[in-house]
C-alpha cells in the first residue's frame, strides 16, 4: 500500500520541486494543494487519511500555521506528522509552528535529500 | 675355652649383621632393577605410539606446508576484504554525489520549465520571482530591464522592497550599468554587508546571446541562507539565459497580441 503525503505550498515552482523529491521515494503518493483552504478540504474529504502534510507557511486564503491548527484539532488527523517548508528562519516562527503542533520545520532553500530524510524518519520508511 | 667360645658367638652376630644388610642390599637392588625395566618399557610403547600417530618428519613438513598455505589465504582474504570495503566506501561516496547531482538537476529543471510554462508577461516575471525566493534563497531584490531607446534599466518587478525605490539605472554607469554593459555575472565577496541599492550581492545580467535585455539584481539574502552552493551558481547562469528569453518571449507575445488587435479592429471598421 502506497503511503499518502500531502503537499500544501502556494508556489507552483516550490510545489513542484518539493512533489519531485518526494516521489522519489519508494512507495510514496504525492497530491497537492495551492493553499490551506484547499489542503484542508482535500484532508477532510479524504475517505483515506493521509500519512503526512507538508506544508509552506505564507499562503493566500489560509497560511499553514492556521491549517496546522486545525489538522490537529481534528481528531481524525489530529496525530498525522507535520512538517513545515519555510521562507522564514527565525527562531520565533519555528518556535510558533512547533507550538500549533508541527513535527519539524525546514527552512528555504531546501535540500531535497534534507526534506526527504525528515520524510522518512517521521514516518519510519527505510 | 669360654673366652673362645663367646668370641666365636660375638664374630657369628657379626657376620649375621652384615648377612642381613646384604641380602636387604640385593632385595633393593632387585625392585629398582623391576622398577627400570618397567620405565624403559612404557617409553619404548610412547615411542611406538609416536611413530603410528605421524609423527614422521615427512608429515609434520606436510602439514606446516599446509598451514603456511592456509595463512597466505587469509592474508589474501584479508586484502580482499580491505578492497571491497574501500570501494564500498567509494560508491556510497559516489552515490551521495550522484544524488545531489540528481536534486541540482531537478531544481534548475523545474526552473527552466516554470520559466517557460507562461507568455504572459506578469506571470513570466513573477516565476522570476518564486524562483530567485525559493530556490536561490533571496528575500530583497528587484527585476531591471532596458530600455532600449533611453538606455536606461528600469525596475519592473521586486520582493522585499518596494519597487518604487529601486533605482533607474544608466547602461554602463555604476556596478547595476556596468554589469548590464559587459554581460558577466556579479556577485559581491562580502555577502552580509548592508543593503546598498547601487552596490547589490549579486547582479545577473539577462541576456539572448550577447544582446542584454535587463537584469536580476540581489540586495539581501533570507536569513537561513549565509553562502552560495554550486547549485546556486548554475541558477545565476540559467536564469541569465533562459529569464531573458521567457520575458523577451511574453513581451514578443503581447505586442503581437496588441498589435493583432489594433489591425483587427481596423479591419472590422473597413469591413461594416
Amino acid at each position: 500500500m502506497k503511503t499518502r503525503i500531502l503537499v500544501v505550498e502556494d508556489s507552483p515552482t516550490m510545489r513542484q520541486l518539493i512533489v519531485m523529491a518526494l516521489k522519489r521515494i519508494r512507495d510514496v503518493e504525492v497530491e497537492q494543494a495551492a493553499d490551506g483552504v484547499e489542503g484542508l478540504k482535500k484532508i477532510k474529504s479524504s475517505t483515506e487519511a493521509f500519512a503526512m502534510l507538508v506544508t509552506d507557511i505564507n499562503m493566500p486564503m489560509m497560511d499553514g500555521l492556521k491549517l496546522v491548527s486545525l489538522v490537529r484539532q481534528d481528531e481524525r488527523h489530529a496525530g498525522i506528522p507535520i512538517i513545515i517548508i519555510t521562507t522564514e528562519g527565525g527562531a520565533e516562527d519555528r518556535s510558533r509552528a512547533m507550538a500549533l503542533g508541527a513535527n519539524a520545520y525546514i527552512t528555504k532553500p531546501i535540500q531535497a535529500a534534507a526534506v526527504q530524510a525528515k520524510v522518512k524518519e517521521l514516518l519510519q520508511l527505510a | 675355652m669360654s673366652d673362645d667360645k663367646e668370641k666365636l658367638l660375638v664374630r657369628g652376630e657379626e657376620f649375621l649383621q652384615v648377612f642381613k644388610k646384604g641380602a636387604e642390599f640385593t632385595q633393593e637392588l632387585l625392585k629398582e632393577n623391576e622398577r627400570l625395566r618397567f620405565r624403559t618399557a612404557s617409553l619404548e610403547e610412547e615411542n611406538r605410539a609416536l611413530k603410528d600417530s605421524g609423527g614422521s618428519s615427512d608429515h609434520l613438513h606436510s602439514l606446516r606446508a599446509q598451514l603456511k598455505r592456509l595463512e597466505e589465504e587469509l592474508e589474501q582474504m584479508h586484502n580482499r576484504f580491505r578492497e571491497t570495503e574501500a570501494e564500498n566506501k567509494d560508491f556510497a561516496q559516489r552515490y551521495v554525489e550522484i544524488e545531489e547531482e540528481n536534486n541540482n538537476l531537478a531544481n534548475l529543471y523545474i526552473a527552466s520549465y516554470q520559466l517557460h510554462s507562461t507568455l504572459n508577461f506578469k506571470e513570466v516575471l513573477q516565476i522570476i520571482l518564486e524562483i530567485v525566493i525559493n530556490l536561490v534563497g533571496a528575500e530583497q531584490f528587484g527585476i531591471l530591464l532596458l530600455d532600449e531607446k533611453t538606455r536606461q534599466l528600469a525596475p519592473v518587478a521586486s520582493e522585499g522592497i518596494e519597487i518604487s525605490e529601486l533605482p533607474t539605472i544608466q547602461l554602463g554607469k555604476g556596478v547595476i550599468g556596468e554589469i548590464a554593459q559587459n554581460g558577466e555575472n556579479y556577485i559581491r565577496k562580502d555577502l552580509d554587508g548592508p543593503v546598498d541599492l547601487h552596490h547589490p550581492l549579486v547582479c545577473i545580467p539577462l541576456k539572448i546571446k550577447d544582446h542584454i535585455i535587463g537584469v536580476i539584481v540581489l540586495y539581501k539574502l533570507l536569513e537561513q541562507k549565509s553562502q552560495f552552493a554550486d547549485v546556486d551558481y548554475e541558477l545565476f547562469t540559467l536564469l541569465a539565459g533562459h529569464a531573458a528569453t521567457a520575458i523577451f518571449s511574453a513581451r514578443m507575445y503581447s505586442e503581437s497580441e496588441r498589435k493583432l488587435s489594433t489591425i483587427q479592429g481596423f479591419l472590422d471598421l473597413l469591413t461594416k
